[in-house]
């Protein structure tokens, strides 16, 4: 009995620690979770001095990392930052709460071309946040080729020096956009074409990598690699090195259009908070610095005009500004539901074989 | 004051039951069944997870990691083994100097000494950039197999080097003395008296080397290129990216099993040695 009792005691003191340390002030604590540096970090200065709520920001690396600590329930989140298809699978999943835009005023300066997207047809949940492509980073020195075709990755001029993305939908997007098909295709055919020329590549390829792919290419490692537009302009403006012979192509085959955008879970506590954040952030003046900051292309038509007037030069990047004719045959990934699995496996056997 | 020791295994007996048997309870539960991972009551028991597992395809992988860290371990050992023994033969003021060199490296984060790896042997990388200023050709190490045993061997060194030498350095020198006197040559001595008399540190250091070897994941991504993915990698997969929790876990407790198995061939092992000791 004494047992007992002394384990109930521990566990007690053990709760009353632990909700202590998360419940000692009555200030709102606002919990946002961002991709790591995907913010200008004095706006979060700036947004608790004008509202004096307090903000708890951390970062995570994947949209999987992401979807995995909502589905275990796993910390109670108020705004999070996922990417299109993961915003579609969270929708699906009932992670979501629908966002009040009557508190939300500063959605009108987004770009009617990024409301209701597919990902999220009625525009209940989500906000854009920034945009861009994937497409091929190259190191000018090391390639004589235009770099405006998905099939310089098959090139074997460039035999081991080609770094592919480590990343099931990316790598089989673009066999199959190489391919001519659709990114989101779901055609068992189509879809062993696209293993087939992948487990074709795989010998010419230096090998599948994350993150790493943007210093390999800095570094001379390889010559071109598949990233996100956004690690051609973190090179871009970087202020310490010169990187201008570092280049980035869009194929003119399509490649994907991706969004970040900015949501509420469902079991986020502050909701009318965390939709002044959301408005905050949407404000022009704090998306043009945030922007500026973070190097990436705003949907906010105002803030983008701002940058159009104070750097006008970034325009001519297809990083930053790609053409309208690529932009047309590119595609937004969609949720595939059953496919998911086979898209895994097919990438799976890729890897392995 | 029995009592009050008891008292003090709470917490452990506590932390234990929550973060180590609870979490294995549901990894075996999910890898026995399918359904909606979030919701017990839809889970059915079913083997396809397992089933999945022994198709050739994963076979090959389990089979490639495997074959992976026996030879990591066995570089461990080769490498490990002399410069245990150095250092134990060492004079005490230096010896843990030495020791210092490596115990330091331990300090800095596992990942980011493999990312100094990665930089040294990618193909612009440190090293082939000083080939090529003394007018060698490159060396293509990284990606492949050799770059990730280079960084497995180099991270895991440490857990054979501390066990060895810790037994080494215990070992009663007038057992020596008594070889020697005995006529035993050291060639003779080393075989007949120290290297027996070091198995246990010996068999701990395998163990210490092979485990994590065995489910690494980090390594043969960034050295490998990610070209040929081990069971780690294949498991990390599944939690992180496919979110299929009922593969993820049977992989998990397939590896496991075997570690399990080789633990306890090992201290086997270990035990015959023993035997062989006392009734020497």
């Amino acid at each position: 009995m004494k047992k007992i009792i002394a384990m109930f005691v521990l566990c007690a003191i053990l709760f009353t620690v632990m909700a202590g340390m998360t419940g000692c002030s009555d200030k709102v604590v606002l919990n946002v979770y961002n991709w790591g540096e995907y913010i200008d970090e004095s706006l979060i200065d700036k947004f608790e001095d004008e509202t004096g709520l307090k903000v708890n920001y951390k970062t995570y690396d994947t949209n999987e990392t992401l979807l995995a600590k909502l589905e275990s329930g796993g910390g109670s989140y108020d705004v999070v930052f996922p990417s299109d298809y993961a915003i579609a699978e969270m929708i699906k999943l009932d992670l979501l709460q629908p966002i009040n835009f009557n508190n939300v005023p500063n959605f009108q300066y987004i770009d009617d071309r990024f409301k209701n997207m597919d990902y999220d047809p009625d525009n209940l949940y989500s906000v854009p946040y920034f945009w861009g492509t994937i497409g091929i980073l190259y190191n000018k020195d090391m390639v004589s080729d235009p770099v405006d075709t998905w099939d310089i990755l098959w090139n074997e001029d460039y035999a081991g020096k080609i770094l592919m993305k480590k990343d099931v939908r990316d790598a089989m997007g673009i066999a199959l956009k190489k391919l001519g098909y659709s990114m989101n295709s779901t055609n068992d055919d189509e879809l062993e074409e696209a293993k087939q020329i992948l487990v074709e590549q795989k010998s010419l390829i230096n090998g599948y990598y994350g993150d790493e792919i943007k210093d390999m290419i800095a570094n001379g490692d390889a010559a071109m690699g598949v990233t996100y537009s956004g690690d051609f302009m973190d090179l871009y403006w970087d202020e310490e090195a010169d990187y201008s012979y570092i280049g980035y192509g869009i194929p003119k085959e399509g490649t994907n259009l991706w969004f970040d955008a900015m949501v509420i879970p469902k079991n986020s506590e502050h909701k009318t908070e965390a939709e002044m954040f959301i408005n905050f952030m949407l404000d022009p003046d704090n998306a043009f610095q945030n922007s500026n900051e973070v190097g990436y292309t705003t949907p906010n038509v105002v803030a983008l005009q701002m940058i159009r007037e104070d750097s006008p030069e970034v325009f001519e990047l297809p990083a930053y500004w790609p053409d309208e004719d690529a932009v047309a045959l590119s595609e937004v990934y969609i949720d595939l539901g059953e496919y998911k699995t086979i898209y895994n496996e097919i990438w799976m056997e890729v890897r392995i074989e | 004051m029995r009592r009050r020791m008891k008292l003090l295994a709470y917490p452990y007996t506590f932390w234990m039951a929550v973060f180590v048997i609870v979490p294995l309870m549901l990894v075996f539960l999910y890898s026995i069944t399918k359904g909606d991972i979030h919701n017990f009551s839809s889970l059915e028991f079913s083997l396809d997870s397992y089933k999945r597992v022994a198709e050739p395809l994963y076979l090959k992988v389990i089979g490639n990691s495997f074959f992976l860290a026996l030879i990591s371990t066995v570089f461990c050992f080769l490498l490990g083994y002399p410069v245990a023994m150095i250092i134990a033969r060492t004079d005490q003021k230096f010896r843990n100097k030495l020791l210092m060199f490596i115990i330091i490296p331990m300090w800095m984060n596992f990942l980011l000494r493999t990312y100094a790896w990665m930089a040294i042997l990618s193909p612009n990388g440190v090293l082939n950039r000083f080939l090529a200023t003394i007018g060698l050709t490159p060396l293509e190490i990284m990606p492949g197999q050799i770059a990730v045993l280079i960084g497995m061997v180099y991270n895991f060194l440490p857990f054979m080097i501390l066990p060895i030498y810790t037994v080494l350095v215990k070992i009663d020198r007038s057992l020596l003395e008594a070889a020697d006197d005995l006529g035993a040559n050291k060639v003779k001595t080393f075989f007949r008296v120290i290297f027996p008399l070091s198995i246990p540190g010996v068999v701990s250091g395998i163990t210490m080397v092979f485990m994590p070897a065995v489910s690494t994941f980090v390594i043969s991504g960034l050295l490998g290129g990610g070209k040929t993915p081990l069971i780690g990698d294949l498991i990390e997969q599944q939690f992180m990216s496919d979110r299929n929790w009922h593969f993820g876990s049977s992989l998990s407790i397939i590896l496991m099993v075997m570690i399990l198995i080789s633990m306890a061939v090992m201290s086997r092992m270990d035990r015959n040695s023993d035997k062989k000791g006392s009734s020497a």
